[in-house]
């Protein structure tokens, strides 16, 4: 036994952050000064929908999402408030923000000033990767054009002016929630990284050294799953074909600014919500992935709290999270080695052909115009969706076995979530309200002038092709909102509503349960004259619209007409695509926790337009206290993780329709 | 072969079907005064296959036919060329103008299964999507790349209660020459992509149109060459209206460029047709192939030979101004007594 004196030197930790930020400036920043005192070394900020897609709090689409997965930021005496008694010169913060990052590290970097700290000395992270809203995350605001312009002017302007800032975060993560596999993962993810670089390395004020400093500043963001052997190895392949890019592509010599870093938030999608405690093995095990080899370590690491899937986590969820990373990297002698897996021919071989793979999908991808052009025609939506199929699929078949979901059922109750609706955070009501009287204080005393003419300034840069980010941070000073600034933006650039990528979806071979429901549509259709039609639809500005997706493509599956028209809808606009197509029934999708009060406004609606006899059945994270009061509302069914069978709950929704119809 | 005979006892309407004929007679007027609500029931009446309630869907039918006085514009094009963007476009300016408008987008893909993944193509800005804006999906069904066989009568219902109607289709060869059928306009956007051009010529498709739009304007050479090559084509080959060369205009619809032009175009097409003096021929003619079209499916080139009378043509001129599917209605009980009767001419 090694005595703890004769240990060897061991190797600096990764960064322990924990993605977080709910109801407003103060309580978060309360939050993140309790999780520094913890012991995490980083901080992730988390904005809420409307601060994500630039909207004030007060505007009516941001109703029902004010602080709900994150905090609202509405001007600079929010963002002051959220890093109160927080030095940013000494801090490293990642901010999850994407359409909208130009403003966030505005204000940033407006606070840090306010705070006596230059721009120069700011480090931390963007993310900023437009693409992937496109494809999963939905936060997108501007077509893709301009998108790319907000992203490469953001990182022109920190690689001279904020120089240890990491200006974008290119995400594999949202690619493996939306079902990528490690190959989909590492090539879309290169492909949309160079989709960017190429840009930057247009602009003309863009020189070989500067090239090589932003490609050493482009930083990444992956997802590890539970297949944790594999996802080392995908991570090892990304390291060795981010160099080969490097080289070949850009023409990049100096190898420091060849390594790939990157950040890691393991895997939510296969956090469950049956025996939830599973969760804190699964969290465990994929950190495992991303840590063990040192070559393919992870910079920053952020683990999901364990019972995610039920609802928001509280400060004690979170902190076991925290403990599990100390642990890692404090108890076990995993930071004395070098790399574990040198040599090693299993491990090599998988990663030879992970990048093999990925370096012909990556292919095809450029051959056909490269990300933004695999965005607008949908191929890399539609792979997403086929993949996600499958992987449901093989669930639901029983293919991929899931603990506790599709095997080993059998359990007691979990001692850890008795206390029902006590056992997750509740994000206090009166938050939306508080925060929209405090935006309104803050435009009554700041100078109502300067904030105009900051904004005409702003809007005359932009349409002279100027830099975003020094018109932009003026406007962080002079009291500008983030709902003023965003509109500028969408008055130039227009706004862009993605392709679904559900239609070419290919039809799964169907099983004899698929099957039985597949003749149930039909015989209810004969009886209803014309064919089942169901409206999927998802209210509010969440985007995460896997879901929705998948409920989509099984209900053309089981051979129902589908109305599926995107994400970011008004209950208005959905109520009246109801009413125009002719549906039978209407399913809503809505991860933001605001069900309640959007799926309660489109049943009103409905009512108010003689369509009250159109059955609404839901589905997102819904605790049990909410699914009740929804179903009160008059809501049919509410789905929550839990149901994973897509089949059944299409059996369900014939029910459902044949009992309206009843008569 | 045809199918069975229906029965004969549903000749003469008892009172509950009087009802539902009057019914359907209200709801045809609610159509007509542009009710949101209205058209969308009258287009679930319309999609109504069950035999039960035939009376009540071709009573609705036959009251809006006469009121069908909005613009039929179809939109066609290759998959890419910027049907949806352009849509999207045209609906906007339409609606700058104070026009209402009716979409129907109609999904080419046909499934086994009967279900369809209908509404990606109709990704309509927010500013597309008002509420002088009607939109309604169909999937093709049983009609494998081509049209649904409701989208005739749904255009009739949507033409009664709205200025302009459009309907998407993909160019893909069948559906242009149904399209054709149920529109007073057909719009073809070309993207300035050399080869595109050349496979259409070679099909056949572009004697069809009456108005070229060549999108992507903003590709600069590129497009201006496709644009003349196309006129060039025009003046060789074949069109369906010997008397008008169909405009070639170009512009680029992610910009909102060239659009009012377009509008134009329609409009300028529509008052072309309206002065030419032939009493609505080309009306007369898409209702003549409609009622061919589904005579034929349903019986056969045999069928129709059993029909007496003169041509199809007169027998369609003849009943007047009831609804194409009355019609068809109507001759099918004659082919099918014709045919109980042991057919007449021709046969193997």
């Amino acid at each position: 036994m090694s005595s703890i004196e004769s240990r060897p030197e061991r190797d600096r930790p990764w960064m322990f952050r924990t993605y977080s930020g709910h109801s407003s400036a103060k309580a978060s920043n309360a939050l993140y000064r309790s999780n520094l005192a913890k012991g995490q070394t980083g901080l992730s900020v988390a904005f809420d929908l409307p601060t994500q897609t630039g909207y004030d709090s007060d505007h009516p689409l941001s109703r029902g999402e004010v602080g709900k997965v994150g905090v609202p930021i509405c001007h600079i005496d929010d963002m002051q408030v959220l890093f109160d008694e927080i030095p940013l010169e000494k801090m490293n913060t990642s901010m999850t923000i994407n359409a909208t990052a130009a403003w966030l590290l505005s204000l940033y970097i407006a606070t840090a000033e306010r705070q006596g700290t230059d721009q120069g000395a700011l480090r931390g992270t963007t993310q900023n990767d437009i693409i992937k809203e496109y494809l999963s995350r939905g936060t997108f605001v501007f077509p893709p054009e301009a998108s790319m312009r907000l992203t490469s002017e953001i990182v022109s302007y920190t690689v001279d002016h904020v120089p240890n800032w990491n200006p974008m975060n290119v995400c594999s993560y949202h690619l493996q929630e939306a079902g990528a596999t490690p190959v989909q993962e590492i090539a879309y993810s290169m492909a949309n990284a160079i989709s960017i670089l190429d840009v930057v390395r247009a602009m003309p004020e863009v020189d070989d050294d500067t090239l090589s400093r932003v490609f050493g500043r482009i930083s990444f963001f992956l997802n590890a799953g539970i297949r944790f052997v594999e996802e080392m190895c995908k991570c090892r392949a990304m390291n060795l074909l981010w160099e080969e890019i490097g080289r070949e592509r850009y023409g990049i010599t100096n190898e420091k600014m060849l390594r790939l870093r990157y950040g890691v938030q393991v895997n939510s999608l296969g956090l469950t919500e049956a025996q939830p405690e599973n969760n804190i093995i699964r969290i465990a095990l994929e950190a495992l992935g991303v840590t063990l080899s040192k070559k393919a370590r992870t910079r920053s690491l952020q683990l999901p709290a364990w019972n995610e899937a039920l609802g928001l986590p509280r400060p004690w969820d979170q902190q076991l999270s925290l403990r599990t990373q100390q642990i890692l990297a404090y108890e076990t002698d995993l930071l004395e080695y070098g790399d574990l897996f040198d040599g090693s021919h299993v491990v090599e071989g998988k990663t030879a052909a992970l990048l093999e793979e990925a370096r012909n999908e990556l292919q095809t991808v450029l051959d056909m115009g490269g990300a933004v052009t695999a965005v607008e025609n949908a191929y890399m939506k539609q792979k997403l969706v086929e993949s996600q199929t499958e992987r449901l699929r093989a669930i639901e078949s029983g293919d991929m076995t899931v603990v506790g979901v599709n095997a080993y059922e059998e359990a007691v109750d979990s001692p850890l979530v008795e206390e029902g609706a006590g056992s997750i955070l509740k994000v206090d009501e009166s938050a939306e309200r508080d925060q929209i009287a405090s935006l309104e204080a803050f435009r009554n005393r700041r100078n109502t002038a300067d904030a105009e003419a900051a904004l005409k300034n702003l809007e005359d840069v932009i349409k002279n092709g100027g830099n975003i980010m020094a018109p932009s941070i003026a406007a962080a000073k002079a009291g500008v909102t983030t709902g003023e600034w965003s509109q500028v933006l969408r008055d130039v650039f227009g706004e862009y509503r993605a392709p679904t990528g559900v239609v070419a979806a290919p039809v799964a071979e169907a099983s004899e349960d698929v099957s039985q429901v597949r003749k149930r549509v039909d015989e209810l259709s004969e009886t209803l004259g014309r064919r089942l039609k169901i409206l999927v639809g998802k209210p509010g500005l969440d985007g995460h619209s896997n879901g929705a997706e998948q409920i989509a493509v099984k209900a053309r599956d089981v051979g129902m007409e589908v109305v599926y028209d995107g994400i970011r809808l008004t209950p208005q606009e959905i109520v009246q695509s109801a009413q125009d197509e002719g549906v039978h029934v209407i399913g809503l999708s809505i991860l933001s926790g605001s069900h309640c009060v959007l799926v309660t406004d489109v049943v009103d609606q409905l009512k108010a337009a003689g369509m009250g006899a159109i059955p609404v059945v839901v589905g997102g994270i819904i605790p049990d206290d909410d699914a009740e009061q929804l179903e009160t509302a008059g809501v049919r069914r509410v789905y929550t993780p839990k149901d994973f069978d897509l089949t059944r709950i299409m059996d369900e929704i014939v029910d459902v329709v044949a009992e309206s119809n009843a008569g | 072969m045809p199918a069975e005979p229906p029965g004969a006892p549903t000749d003469s309407p008892a009172a509950g079907n009087r009802a539902a004929l009057e019914a359907a007679r209200k709801l045809a007027e609610r159509v007509c005064a542009g009710e949101r609500a209205a058209i969308s029931q009258a287009l679930n009446a319309v999609d109504d296959n069950r035999e039960s309630h035939r009376e009540t869907r071709l009573a609705l039918l036959d009251a809006v036919a006469p009121h069908a006085r909005g613009v039929r514009i179809g939109v066609t094009g290759a998959p890419g060329a910027g049907k949806s963007t352009l849509l999207d476009a045209l609906v906007s300016g339409l609606r700058a103008r104070g026009r209402s408008v009716g979409v129907l987008a109609v999904d080419p893909s046909s499934q086994r299964t009967g279900g369809a993944l209908l509404g990606d193509r109709m990704r309509l800005s927010s500013t597309a999507r008002d509420a002088g804006v009607f939109l309604r999906s169909l999937a093709a069904r049983d009609q494998l790349g081509g049209l649904s066989e409701v989208t005739g009568p749904s255009l009739d219902v949507m033409a009664a209660a709205l200025d302009y109607v459009f309907v998407e289709t993909v160019g893909v060869g069948q559906s242009e020459a149904q399209v054709i059928d149920v529109v007073d306009t057909l719009v073809f956007v070309a993207q300035p992509a050399a080869g595109d051009l050349i496979q259409f010529m070679k099909a056949g498709i572009l004697e069809w149109p009456d108005v070229f739009f060549v999108n992507k304007s903003d590709l600069g050479d590129v497009a201006t060459r496709a644009a003349a090559e196309l006129r060039a084509g025009l003046d060789l080959g074949h069109r369906r209206d010997p008397d008008r060369v169909p405009p070639v205009l170009r512009g680029s619809a992610r910009d909102d460029l060239g659009i009012d032009g377009l509008i134009d175009a329609l409009d300028e097409h529509t008052a072309y047709l309206a002065g030419k003096g032939d009493d609505g021929a080309r009306r007369q003619e898409g209702r003549v192939a409609r009622v061919e079209h589904a005579l034929s499916a349903r019986y056969g080139r045999f069928g129709l030979d059993q029909l007496r009378g003169g041509s199809l043509a007169s027998r369609v001129r003849d009943a007047g101004a009831v609804s194409v599917e009355r019609i068809v209605y109507d001759l099918g009980r004659e082919i099918e007594a014709a045919l109980r009767a042991g057919g007449s001419t021709g046969g193997a």
